[in-house]
């Protein structure tokens, strides 16, 4: 009954990778854009939470209503002025971009809020727990945030094939030039994926820092599990995120019950295991 | 006579240190079916681009209702009016042939074409609406691809080798459907190398040899050795 309860909070930590890998696949998938930074932006909104709750004095959670949409304008913005530019045919530039602004991000963070570590505190709900009965038993904040993953990785799985936004989305990435001729301006369109892909970022940011400390240099090992989920779950691939997301959680769990000290390194043998028996993933639906 | 809704001027165009197009002038009236005719490497497609506005030009070599347009992006084109059918055809493969028809749609300019109409125009396309458009035989995506264009309203629709890869008789079936299309008040420029269909569908045709206007008239005065001089430059 310990294994299962040490599962079962491995899945609903998942949720939260499933959200770190979410973004990262969504502009993957669009623009054939390695986001570098993806994981100091998780940072950045749990930054923007921690000022938005000190200002406005609301629960982290309910600051979620002003760190959306602040993080999708900087996703908009940063796309349409800056990594609009690196696109083209090699993938090198965008990748050195995104490089320099996660050095940029990193050490901005520094400079205005230190090196210490912060947590938001989101009140009662963070001890508060649910009995699922024969010992089981799962923290409230835990359940949410999975919740939350899955209702965002649905959310985007509709708008992908359910909307005008979608097609837009998929037919940009089918073929540019074309997408022109239907009267698609295709930075705009990037910048509405990058806007949604730190939309993402926000929701993940905000559980992140409720959930555990965060100081401005955690970002790259965020990207590095969320590039694992991606990959596990299979490029282009919603669910198989949530899958990668999941699997991540609970090689992590189970590793971390073994000896402390094996949590990430389980991690990343689940992955490289993954990688070894199928190199494209679980569910893969983009090729190349 | 009013003026025309394309005016081409004096259009160069080219590829990095390769131009391709030598100083073309071209008009197409409302209402009226132009044929582009050429060997391979006439820079018939090129032209083509260069009017939808996938290769940009000088911004008066193009003027489209009255208006120049030479210098804007294919997106803002497509909502003066002006839409191309690639050549290859290029659907979306992600999509299903409903959304390569409604993406082609999505601008919302007013005007006859529904999705209703272009099932009515290709009814094998209703039947196969779910299915990924890439899966559908070429001529069934030859469909597709000018309902995709057709979708979005245009006054004029240019079609870049329709025929190419086709079956005969597939052919001659998208063909029978061109006066039902052109019927609807737009203006039709075909590039062509099967040089019967083009003529029989056109009233006016240019012909073209090495990115330069070689001969140009009226379809029914222009004799075979005029246009296999104009073709071949023999």
């Amino acid at each position: 009954m310990e294994w299962l309860n040490i599962i079962l909070q491995g899945v609903l930590v998942g949720g939260l990778y499933a959200m770190f890998a979410a973004g990262l696949s969504l502009i993957f998938g669009v623009m054939r854009l390695v986001n570098i930074a993806h994981g100091d932006l998780i940072v950045l909104a749990a930054y923007v939470a921690l000022v938005a709750t000190d200002t406005l004095g609301v629960n982290p959670l309910l600051s979620l209503v002003v760190v959306v949409p602040v993080m999708a304008a900087i996703g908009y913005a940063l796309q349409r002025l800056v990594l609009n530019r690196t696109l083209g045919g090699d993938l090198l530039p965008p990748l050195l971009v995104t490089f320099g602004l996660s050095v940029i991000i990193q050490n901005g963070l520094l400079e205005l809020f230190t090196a210490d570590s912060r947590k938001l505190q989101a009140g009662a709900i963070e001890t508060a727990s649910l009995h699922l009965g024969g010992g089981l038993a799962v923290g409230t904040l835990p359940l949410l945030q999975f919740v939350v993953a899955v209702a965002v990785i649905a959310g985007l799985q509709a708008l992908f094939y359910r909307t005008a936004l979608g097609r837009a989305f998929r037919a940009t990435s089918d073929d540019q030039p074309v997408a022109q001729l239907m009267g698609l301006d295709n930075r705009h369109v990037f910048a509405l994926a990058m806007a949604l892909s730190l939309a993402v970022v926000a929701v993940a940011g905000v559980f992140l820092a409720v959930r555990a400390n965060f100081d401005p240099s955690i970002g790259p090992a965020r990207l590095i599990f969320g590039f694992e989920a991606v990959i596990m779950g299979g490029l282009g691939s919603l669910w198989g995120t949530l899958a990668g997301g999941i699997i991540l959680g609970v090689a992590q769990a189970i590793g971390a019950q073994l000896d402390p000290g094996w949590q990430l390194l389980a991690g990343h043998i689940a992955f490289l295991v993954v990688l070894a028996l199928r190199p494209e993933g679980l569910f893969p639906k983009v090729q190349g | 006579m009013p003026d025309p809704l394309l005016e081409v001027r004096a259009l160069d165009a080219g590829y990095g240190d390769f131009q391709a197009l030598f100083g073309i002038s071209l008009d197409v009236a409302a209402g009226q079916v132009v044929a582009v005719i050429g060997a391979n490497g006439a820079g018939k497609s090129t032209l083509l681009k260069s009017i939808a506005g996938v290769m940009p030009s000088r911004r008066d070599a193009v003027r489209f209702d009255g208006e120049p347009v030479g210098d804007l992006p294919a997106y803002r084109r497509v909502a003066r009016g002006i839409a191309l059918v690639p050549e290859g055809r290029r659907l979306f493969p992600s999509l299903s042939v409903e959304e390569n028809l409604k993406i082609g749609g999505q601008l919302g300019r007013p005007g006859p074409w529904t999705l209703p109409r272009i099932y009515d125009l290709f009814p094998v396309l209703a039947e196969r609406r779910a299915m990924p458009a890439t899966s559908l035989s070429g001529g069934q995506q030859q469909m597709v691809a000018i309902g995709r264009a057709l979708m979005s309203n245009p006054k004029l629709l240019l079609c870049d080798e329709i025929s190419l890869g086709l079956a005969p008789i597939v052919v001659r079936e998208i063909y029978a459907r061109l006066p039902a299309i052109v019927g609807e008040g737009l203006s039709l420029v075909i590039v062509e190398q099967d040089i019967v269909q083009a003529l029989a569908a056109a009233s006016q045709v240019y012909c073209l040899q090495e990115g330069r206007v070689a001969l140009e008239g009226a379809a029914g005065a222009l004799t075979r050795e005029a246009i296999a001089a104009a073709y071949f430059g023999v």
